[in-house]
């Protein structure tokens, strides 16, 4: 029983279950596993939205969620927020909220998101205190952990973990390099 | 490279291996401090799956690093009842200062004094750098490596290979 590096693999196929942007046909899928209250996957939010824009409809984006609760103590609210707002057609904007407000994730600050959203109030507030996406969110951390997942962010192009720098540069190389084989 | 082999030949290879240690060998045993006035023996978990992480050192500069990501699925790997043991060659107050810092629920043992002693036994002694590779094993519950792996030392290995060698053991245990 061996394991080489360089080739961990996404063990959950991208699906329904996922929250996609750009076009199911696109040639590359980018995977990111990743934390709303982690810093460093703070830094990457933007990088991967200037990836977005340069490519358009040859990119698939897919957002999974891996909170470190022992680190940061509301990555777990704060992805179940975004999953929350997902039912009311909102993750994406609850998404990028978050990564913009990330200092500020507490319970209080989150229905106030919902609130900036135009999201139900009630609605969002009383699946929050049920932790109603709790599973889901565990889910994902689970498909990463299996994936090879090995902190955050991590990304995957085209299934294989990409283990270099996500800089803007190196991430955007190997996605075209994905691209063109 | 062949400079390192060279300076390990001169050295007395009878109880170092060159390379870690494989499945189907029994682990070595060691006791190694935990805290200043607690030690840990491997002998202790006999009875029960064991995963020993070696990594180089307390302190890596990245938040999710390997021994965080260790401590969120520790629920997953008490599902098969496997004690997970971290060991660097770090002293004892660097790791208790390390595990408090990073809320760690688990034991980091300092392979401090005579300096990565274990790790050399155990065949993943970087010795260059003074540390320790970035290695794991697993063990069985009657303390025989089943699953052993060097990770290039930048690249923290993730938790998928332990998960998959810890499910192979209960397969084996049901099947015998």
């Amino acid at each position: 029983m061996t394991q080489e590096s360089g080739t961990a693999r996404l063990t959950l196929p991208v699906g329904q279950r996922d929250h996609q942007q750009g076009p199911v046909t696109a040639p590359v899928t980018l995977v990111e596993y990743g934390d709303y209250e982690c810093p460093y996957c703070g830094r990457a939010y933007p990088i991967v939205k200037e990836i977005q824009r340069r490519l358009g409809d040859r990119l698939r984006f897919v957002f999974r969620n891996f909170p470190l609760t022992q680190s940061h103590p509301h990555a777990e609210h704060a992805a179940e927020a975004a999953e929350a707002a997902a039912v009311q057609a909102k993750f994406w904007e609850m998404h990028d909220y978050l990564f913009e407000h990330q200092r500020a994730l507490d319970d209080a600050h989150l229905v106030q998101y919902a609130v900036a959203l135009n999201l139900d109030k009630e609605t969002f507030e009383r699946e929050m205190t049920a932790h109603v996406y709790s599973n889901r969110v565990h889910e994902d951390f689970l498909s990463g952990v299996r994936s090879g997942v090995n902190g955050t962010p991590t990304f995957f192009i085209n299934g294989l973990r990409h283990d270099d720098s996500y800089e803007l540069e190196t991430l955007l190389a190997a996605i075209e390099a994905a691209m063109s084989s | 490279m062949s400079f390192d082999k060279d300076q390990r030949e001169n050295q007395s290879a009878q109880d170092e291996p060159s390379r870690a240690l494989q499945p189907g060998t029994p682990a070595p045993d060691f006791t190694l401090h935990s805290t200043p006035d607690q030690s840990v023996s491997l002998s202790e978990f006999r009875g029960q799956p064991v995963i020993l992480a070696f990594y180089p050192a307390d302190w890596s500069p990245v938040c999710g690093d390997q021994m965080a990501l260790y401590n969120e699925i520790l629920p997953e790997f008490s599902r098969f009842h496997a004690e997970l043991l971290g060991i660097s060659v770090d002293g004892v107050w660097s790791h208790a200062a390390f595990a408090q810092d990073r809320k760690l629920h688990f034991p980091l043992l300092a392979d401090f004094e005579p300096k990565g002693a274990v790790a050399k036994r155990y065949g993943v002694y970087r010795r260059p750098d003074g540390t320790s590779e970035r290695a794991l094993f697993v063990l069985d519950a009657q303390g025989m490596i089943r699953w052993s792996y060097v990770s290039p030392v930048g690249i923290n290995p993730g938790a998928d290979g332990i998960l998959t060698a810890l499910e192979g053991l209960q397969t084996k245990e049901i099947s015998q």
